[in-house]
């Protein structure tokens, strides 16, 4: 028997498959599609401390194995979050991390308050590298001492765990998750979305309304592993590995370079069942390449390992 | 509910320049599309799925129509799909367009590729029965099609941009001669949808509108648009058919 499970701080998780923030809603929608129950943990689409309407439409655009998007961190504000969107997903049994946003620091904190008062909430993901808004958001994830303040101040509010989530559109991503990781942090996710822009032809302007996007999909996994193998050798605290997982092999791949979980984003877009289906095949893929449990995968390939 | 369901290709024809008619099987989406909703398609080696709205349905033999247009690589991928192949859907997605009560006298305003669902639509309203008028605009003849689909349950005008077949102009130039009517729906491109609802804003209406797609389910709010109380609409999810007074255009 493989086994699937997965223990991070603050999260006992039956596998290491779990939606990314902003690809999932607040997971009703999937609901219809199958089971929750069956993830390890749902990532909710990030909150801000009052509600946030967003960038103009397009907001996204497809690219060669991949798309843009700048939905602009629309969200209906923490307080509607906790009272209509997390009871739904407390009923699935399964945990659930919020993503926390904000445009200065204290509406960080403003909004970990708000989720460490809930049950609902098993851990914070920081999301300081969201590339679509013009204030916050990556400001805090280029500068280290700016990513290291947000996430001690976090901290300092916060009873539940935070994972970190770090912005790639950086020159030294090591120097980002150690400065995490010295603030206190108690695991990265990695990476968001990387700054892009696409032009229309006929138009000659940018095809998306707010002109730049954040790049996901299968067109960035490289850079996430790539990213993920610098930062394994650096830190000592978990990592959710993301950035373009669409099958079992590729979660093998995130596994090997660092991750200790994963999270799957723009493949629900294309495969609502995606999740599931890759859970269902990981034991497979994991026995196909040596290994008996997700645990002994991790950290077992990339440019460090001995093997 | 929407479901994802595997579809297969019965036939594929070119209804107009750059316009293909796509008639799909699959039993269940038959049995539940109603006019207004549509499908959210595979397009292979593509990222993001295209939604594309359902034209027709045929419960008895099991068939759903979709009609769309060549824009891009995706729609040129599904337009290479031949007959026996097989494509995954999303659907049937959205809510469709309200019914009026039979004997309702209503009238169909149609743009190019905003054409399909009012011909699903109208033909479903004419068996109520209601009296269905139409207006379809295209930009020029040779983008015309189901001209005749339409005259067998409505009074139809064709208007194009330059004049080339049937009245010169814009469809908002000929409203008055469809005479009166009791309720409107219009789907087509958003300047279009503009003048329709400006032009008929004491009439009651429905708008279907379109717009780039992520999730095409209502997770990720790339098809958000404001709506009139001040909160806001996903396309996919809470439309694409809307009350012309709810949505700003």
């Amino acid at each position: 028997m493989t086994n699937l499970a997965v223990k991070l701080p603050g999260l006992s998780l039956k596998n290491p498959v779990m939606p990314a923030s902003g690809c999932f809603g607040f997971g009703r929608e999937y609901s219809k599609f199958y089971d929750l129950g069956k993830l390890g943990a749902v990532i909710i689409k990030a909150a801000t401390g009052s509600e946030l309407f967003g960038n103009p439409t397009p907001r996204v655009a497809e690219t060669p194995s991949g798309m843009l998007n700048a939905i602009g961190l629309q969200n209906p504000g923490v307080e509607k979050i906790i009272e209509h969107e997390l009871p739904f997903l407390s009923q699935c049994e399964i945990p659930v991390i919020a993503n926390v946003a904000g445009s200065i620091i204290d509406e960080y904190e403003m909004v970990a308050k708000a989720f460490n008062q809930t049950d609902m909430v098993n851990a914070l993901e920081l999301n300081i590298s969201c590339p679509n808004v013009k204030q916050g958001g990556m400001q805090f994830g280029t500068d280290p001492k700016m990513a290291a303040m947000v996430t001690e101040r976090v901290k300092r509010v916060s009873n539940l765990p935070v994972y970190v989530k770090l912005s790639p559109n950086v020159t030294d991503i090591k120097k980002m998750a150690k400065a995490v990781e010295a603030a206190g942090a108690d695991g990265i996710s990695m990476i968001n979305t990387l700054t892009g822009m696409q032009i229309d032809l006929k138009s000659r302007k940018p095809l998306l309304a707010n002109q730049t996007g954040g790049l996901s999909g299968p067109a960035i996994k490289p850079v996430a592993i790539r990213m993920i193998d610098e930062v394994k050798q650096h830190v000592s605290i978990p990592i959710i590995g993301m950035g373009g997982i669409s099958s079992a092999e590729d979660v093998l791949e995130f596994l090997l370079a660092g991750a200790d979980a994963v999270a799957v984003g723009t493949a629900n877009f294309q495969n609502p069942l995606i999740c599931p289906e890759i859970i269902e095949e990981l034991p497979g893929v994991l026995h196909r390449f040596g290994f008996d449990s997700v645990a002994d995968a991790v950290g077992k390939g990339g440019s460090h390992a001995h093997v | 509910m929407i479901k994802k369901e595997m579809v297969r290709v019965e036939s594929s024809s070119l209804v107009a320049r750059d316009t293909v008619k796509m008639v799909l099987e699959n039993e269940y989406i038959s049995r539940l599309a109603v006019p207004g909703q549509f499908l959210h398609v595979e397009a292979a080696g593509h990222t993001l799925r295209r939604p594309i709205s359902i034209a027709d349905a045929d419960r008895e033999i099991g068939t759903v129509t979709i009609i769309f247009r060549v824009t891009g690589s995706g729609t040129k991928q599904l337009a290479s799909c031949q007959p026996g192949m097989t494509l995954t859907v999303l659907g049937p997605n959205g809510n469709g367009f309200p019914f009026m009560q039979a004997g309702s006298r209503v009238l169909l305003i149609g743009g190019g590729i905003g054409v399909p669902p009012l011909y699903y639509l109208g033909r479903s309203l004419a068996v109520k029965p209601c009296t269905v008028k139409a207006i379809l605009g295209f930009q020029s003849a040779a983008d015309v099609f189901y001209e005749k689909e339409f005259r067998e349950f409505a009074g139809t005008v064709i208007v194009t941009n330059d004049g080339s077949f049937g009245e010169k102009g814009l469809v908002t130039d000929v409203i008055e001669q469809a005479g009166s009517f009791d309720y409107y729906y219009t789907c087509g491109p958003t300047p279009m949808l503009q003048a329709v609802t400006r032009k008929l804003k004491r009439k009651p209406g429905f708008v279907s509108m379109e717009e780039y797609m992520g999730c095409g389910v209502g997770a990720c709010f790339a098809c958000a648009i404001p709506a009139r109380d001040g909160g806001y609409k996903k396309i996919c999810k809470d439309g694409p058919v809307f009350p012309a007074e709810e949505v700003r255009l």
